[in-house]
């Protein structure tokens, strides 16, 4: 009988089981996006929870490209309302989100992010140039006029005005946006900075030279002095304070959080700071964007005031919260256009003229 | 080989020479050194699971406590929405109460860097308590609110004091008035029941596991549901039904085979079909608790089979013997006789499930979620995917709590291991 009852009460929960997951109706908004700007959309999600005492959005961390291809999956129930990112849209992602019927996008530039070079402050503090990094961490460097593999073991090596140390880095895995972010802003205009490269520019017109500089100067080296650390930025704020010789790039919000332990390398003299990152003297900065679905405006409850807090000046604003997270506000009157272009719901003009 | 005696030759050993004596101490040697090994390897696991725990601990046992403040708040009745009490300005009410408590504030920005010394969490526990009983207003009530994680870390000695300005996270003038709170007797260390209690939140002294324990429960309640009976269905079929030919043996293998499978395919398989097949919710415990029962299935089966199988056959033909049919044979005596075995088996492939990470990332179940999920498919996280959201958190007050959480975790997961041998040893039985 035990067991009879046993059976049946299994199949009583599985039938609940079943009835319950139909019933699907959302009443929370959905984000998901950038690793980088998880960290203050999550800020806005719980304050808005707590203002307005709604269900709070579910935000999810799912890096720049994973989320806009959730994103861009189409519009519905079903489908992410806003999504995070730490480098602008892609014309593909565009092409994407235009294919699944997702045309009416808002794009919102909502700060920036300052990458940073950080070292255990036991450690050697450096005063690097981007050429410099270029040069340490590369896969293929100019010698003599030619490319070859990456010869440099220490920074000495690299340029004699440095400390005689070794190169060792740590360094966010190539799924990441933060190495996107880093590819492009401090490997592409380091190689800009060197000779080699700068001769071919006269030689090139402007887009084979784009070209160029894309394909020789993306690769991170893979013989041991750049160390691939995973996504997760605490275990190289670990690994940096056990190792005061190593070296770290993560986003200037883990640097800002670990002041205690962490040093900044400077990037031409200027060490990141919420100033020298918003003025654009620090040189390794990018934006960050968040991108808002408008067909879901007026759908899913509570889209509107989401996006009114997310821009709201206790937000985004110099004071605000997002600030105190680590981002880096923008200037007065872009964020005033910021504000309205996201509370009008104005469509994304990157790639439509 | 011709010096080896014939079979029926009977051979004198001289067994107290010295050659039969080495013999018979190497042979204790070699069983003494086998002895050691094993010893040896015991120790050496007990080493590293001492070395796990005991970082887990020093690191971790600091989240276990959170440092508060006990201030009286003045509850004006003017800066509240009498109609309405959840609107209302508390937090200008409860920085005024907590900067009043300091001297040495002279400029506004002063007020502003006090200010954040307070958790953000303490005006919504002013602005609940008032909406609970409005009749607080007009009062002065004392509250306890938790410190804002920076004064934490401070109070529980992570951060230096002693370190140049620039080297912390707090300045000299928040040390200061944080010395005047202490000098007052107004800051306290009570135990941190908010880990338990609490949803997450993007402040470490206010976030907690109680989202991601409802998420885990609710997961391994439908992982329960499916794969139990159906682990057990499955494993009479194939132990007391099903012939055995090729296709059986083709079907065992598969089952061994699943069981071996990476998890992480499995959350490919939920995301693939659960996702956007069938359009299940993301980040729901029901899309969770089905890729577990994926993984548990294997498991459940394998172990219910061996139980069967550990039924002696005395029974069957006794049963059979007396007239029982094969449904009566199995349902009234075998199966019964197995559940101790099965039940062992489920609660090992639950506690399995419990610790799995991979596939739950995959469907979403690694969403930032301020509120504790409230049914199936509500979204919630799972706890080794709490863990993995605050290992990855910039903030201090993290480190410890990641730490906290797996020290959870291990907790929830020895207790279901030690329910399985209790189960083992009360009902099993020795035939």
């Amino acid at each position: 009988m035990k067991l009879k009852a046993m059976m049946l009460s299994t199949v009583v929960g599985l039938a609940a089981v079943v009835a319950a997951g139909q019933a699907d109706a959302r009443d929370r908004i959905q984000i998901v996006g950038s690793s980088t700007v998880f960290p203050y959309t999550q800020a806005v999600a719980e304050e808005y929870g707590n203002i307005t005492g709604k269900a709070a959005p579910v935000v999810e961390s799912t890096g720049t490209g994973g989320g806009m291809k959730i994103f861009c999956s189409g519009v519905g129930e079903k489908t992410a309302d806003v999504t995070g990112a730490s480098r602008a849209m892609k014309p593909s992602e565009w092409e994407l989100c235009n294919k699944n019927g997702v045309t009416d996008i808002t794009e919102v530039l909502i700060g920036y992010d300052g990458l940073s070079i950080a070292v255990s402050r036991k450690g050697t503090k450096l005063d690097l140039t981007k050429g410099q990094i270029f040069l340490a961490l590369a896969a293929e460097v100019p010698v003599n006029g030619k490319l070859v593999a990456n010869p440099y073991k220490s920074w000495k090596e690299v340029d004699a005005s440095l400390p005689d140390l070794k190169i060792q880095v740590f360094g966010p895995p190539p799924t990441s946006g933060t190495r996107d972010a880093f590819v492009e802003l401090a490997m592409h205009k380091g190689c800009k900075e060197l000779d080699f490269f700068k001769t071919r520019k006269g030689e090139l017109d402007k887009k084979a030279f784009k070209k160029f500089v894309k394909a020789n100067c993306s690769r991170m080296r893979q013989d041991g002095p750049f160390i691939e650390a995973g996504e997760n930025d605490n275990l190289i704020v670990q690994r940096l304070d056990a190792d005061p010789s190593a070296f770290g790039i993560f986003g200037y919000s883990f640097l800002f959080e670990n002041q205690d332990k962490l040093a900044a390398v400077m990037i031409r003299g200027v060490e990141p700071s919420m100033e020298t990152i918003a003025d654009g003297s620090y040189g390794i900065s990018r934006p960050l964007f968040l991108y808002i679905k408008n067909a879901h405006r007026g759908v899913i409850a509570g889209l509107n005031e989401f996006v009114t807090e997310y821009v709201s000046e206790e937000a985004m604003g110099p004071d605000g919260y997002l600030s105190e997270r680590g981002l880096v506000v923008l200037p007065d009157e872009t964020r005033a256009q910021v504000q309205d272009a996201a509370t009008d719901s104005s469509g994304m003009t990157r790639y439509t003229n | 080989m011709s010096d080896l005696p014939a079979i029926n030759q009977s051979v004198t050993v001289d067994w107290s020479s010295e050659k039969a004596q080495r013999r018979v101490r190497r042979r204790y040697g070699a069983e003494r050194r086998l002895k050691w090994f094993g010893l040896g390897a015991i120790a050496m696991a007990l080493l590293l699971l001492g070395v796990l725990v005991t970082s887990l601990i020093s690191v971790g046992y600091t989240a276990f406590v959170q440092t508060h403040i006990t201030l009286p708040v003045f509850i004006d009745a003017a800066k509240i929405n009498p109609d309405d009490p959840f609107k209302g300005k508390y937090r200008p009410m409860v920085n005024d109460a907590f900067v009043n408590m300091l001297s040495g504030i002279d400029s506004k920005a002063d007020r502003r860097l006090a200010a954040k010394m307070l958790s953000r969490g303490a005006s919504l526990m002013l602005r609940n308590s008032v909406v609970d009983d409005p009749a607080q207003m007009g009062k002065t009530v004392t509250f306890t609110f938790p410190m804002a994680d920076p004064i934490d870390q401070l109070h529980k000695g992570v951060t230096p004091r002693d370190v140049p300005e620039d080297q912390r996270r707090v300045s000299d003038k928040e040390i200061a008035w944080y010395d005047q709170l202490v000098a007052r007797g107004a800051i306290s260390k009570p135990i941190a029941w908010s880990l338990i209690f609490s949803a997450d939140s993007r402040f470490p002294e206010l976030a907690g596991l109680a989202g991601a324990i409802m998420g885990s429960f609710y997961a391994l309640l439908v992982c329960f549901l499916i794969s139990f009976p159906m682990g057990i269905a499955a494993a009479v079929y194939l132990e007391e039904f099903a012939p055995k030919n090729k296709w059986t043996d083709i079907i065992e293998v598969n089952i061994n085979n699943l069981a071996a499978v990476p998890s992480v395919v499995f959350g490919l398989l939920g995301l693939a079909v659960f996702l956007q097949v069938f359009g299940l919710p993301r980040s729901a415990p029901l899309v969770g608790g089905l890729t577990l029962s994926l993984m548990t299935l294997p498991t459940i089966i394998i172990a219910t089979r061996a139980s069967l199988k550990a039924v002696p056959p005395s029974i069957r033909e006794a049963a059979l013997g007396v007239g029982a049919s094969k449904h009566q044979v199995i349902m009234h005596h075998v199966l019964p006789l197995a559940m101790p075995g099965i039940l062992t088996g489920t609660i090992i492939g639950l506690a399995q499930a419990l610790g799995e990470t991979a596939p739950l990332l995959l469907i979403g179940m690694n969403a930032f979620i301020t509120s504790t999920s409230g049914g199936i498919v509500d979204p919630a996280t799972a706890l080794p995917t709490q863990i993995f959201i605050w290992a990855d958190s910039p903030e201090r007050g993290f480190v410890a709590k990641t730490s906290a959480a797996i020290l959870v975790l291990l907790g929830f997961l020895v207790t279901m291991n030690a329910i399985a041998i209790y189960l083992r040893r009360r009902f099993e039985r020795k035939w």
